[in-house]
């Protein structure tokens, strides 16, 4: 199978950059799948889990809390706001996520925030079921 | 002249002080190799960003879908400043170059007639401009708490620089950093913030003119964009402030330690006359006194 370069990149540092076959990414709009040779795309991304495909075929998993992906047909760079493995991530974090973004929701008054925000903690508590069943 | 005991006493006191800087020296050496490593490690996504972002612009164009944190609000009457320094001194002219610079910066703006507003990040660029400017600084940061400067850390003063440009604080944001060009070379360096300072060339040198699919449309990734991008140059400037800090302080430190080094040389030099010129005073009375017999 045709394999590509992908990049997993956080502010602090580059996390992950390999040959793979296939990545599935955490959409605004729904999961997406990247293979080779896919159209140029960009999009953004809602928390959630990315799962990497290696040209190996092992699979590695990471949580991301929202970002934007670069598509290519030659590669795909994921800029996650923080990534961490999914072994790593603990429930502790995402709840502390969670209360954060309770709080800025009280905070604030305009509409479209709040819908942002609510649909942040809605991606977040998905995610607390699914770290928890891992 | 200085007695002889006085003059033991002050190379001690120099050994002393001299002990202390080696030691400053070296674990600003071994800070700023960490520094370095994390400024490194945070380069790929501020540059990724920046291409994405000026790929982006080209797509949206200029009109008006396009956020006001990048194109500005069409105004320039109140200038919101973020400087950031240093948490701690003893790192030579630092401190007082990004000071100095920001100064003459909002000097300028006064005298055209302009209204400034500062945002301190860092104690010591506090320090120095409240001296003159007290009235205009609005917040100031504290990191003297953090050990480690996270992405957070900035995050938190992007929000704050975001959350006054929707307020309509300001109309035109700068950011004032300290630039790491080599360990000896640090230089200060404005930045402008909002409007976003987008490059379009970025975007023609990567060849990047590939027409992207938007999901969802450009313009809201866009408007989802600009804000992280306002944070990933704050990370970037604190960043590079702390790499620049420790190379100022260790230059610093290594010329403290050398004068040093030269003192107790020159002192140990008027100690070892001193000394002998009162052996030689001891041995010309003992022998003008049994002349005298």
């Amino acid at each position: 199978m045709a394999d590509f370069n992908f990049e997993l990149v956080s502010p602090e540092r580059l996390l992950l950059s390999e040959r793979v076959s296939e990545v599935v990414i955490p959409a605004t709009e729904g999961e997406m799948t990247v293979m080779a040779n896919h159209a140029p795309t960009m999009t953004t991304i809602k928390p959630g889990i990315v799962s990497v495909k290696a040209a190996d075929g092992k699979t590695t998993r990471y949580v991301v809390f929202g970002g934007f992906a670069d598509i290519l047909p030659t590669g795909c760079t994921l800029l996650a706001e923080s990534a961490v493995p999914v072994g790593e991530l603990s429930r502790d974090v995402i709840a502390k996520r969670i209360e954060i973004a309770r709080a800025e929701l009280e905070n604030t008054s305009a509409d479209e925030q709040k819908t942002s925000i609510e649909q942040f903690i809605a991606s977040m508590t998905a995610l607390n079921g699914i770290v928890v069943a891992a | 002249m200085p007695s002889l005991k006085d003059l033991k006493n002050r190379i001690a006191s120099v050994k002393a002080t001299q002990k202390i800087t080696k030691a400053m020296k070296m674990v600003a050496a071994a800070k700023l190799r960490r520094a370095q490593e994390a400024a490194e490690a945070a380069r790929p996504y501020s540059q990724r960003m920046s291409a994405v972002l000026s790929n982006i612009a080209q797509a949206v164009g200029a009109d008006d879908s396009a956020p006001r944190l990048m194109t500005g609000n069409g105004r320039d009457q109140t200038h919101l400043l973020v400087v950031c320094t240093a948490e701690r001194g003893l790192c030579g002219g630092f401190n007082s170059q990004i000071a100095r610079f920001a100064r003459d910066h909002v000097r300028k703006l006064l005298a055209d007639g302009k209204t400034v507003k500062i945002i301190c990040v860092g104690k010591k660029g506090f320090d120095i401009l409240r001296r003159e400017f007290a009235s205009l600084i609005i917040d100031r940061v504290d990191l003297r708490e953090v050990k480690k400067i996270g992405f957070e850390n900035a995050d938190l003063i992007g929000k704050k620089i975001i959350g006054l440009f929707e307020k309509g604080e300001f109309d035109v944001c700068t950011l004032f950093y300290s630039e790491f060009k080599s360990v000896i070379s640090q230089v200060p360096t404005a930045l402008q913030l909002v409007p976003a300072a987008v490059s379009t060339d970025a975007a023609a040198e990567t060849g990047a003119a590939a027409i992207y699919e938007y999901e969802p449309d450009a313009g809201e990734i866009l408007s989802d964009l600009i804000p992280r991008n306002i944070s990933v140059q704050v990370f970037r400037a604190l960043l590079e402030n702390v790499a620049g800090e420790m190379g100022a302080k260790m230059s610093a430190m290594d010329n403290a330690t050398r004068n040093a080094g030269e003192m107790i040389n020159k002192l140990t030099l008027s100690y070892n006359r001193q000394r002998q010129a009162q052996i030689t005073k001891e041995l010309i009375e003992i022998i003008s006194g049994a002349e005298a017999l």
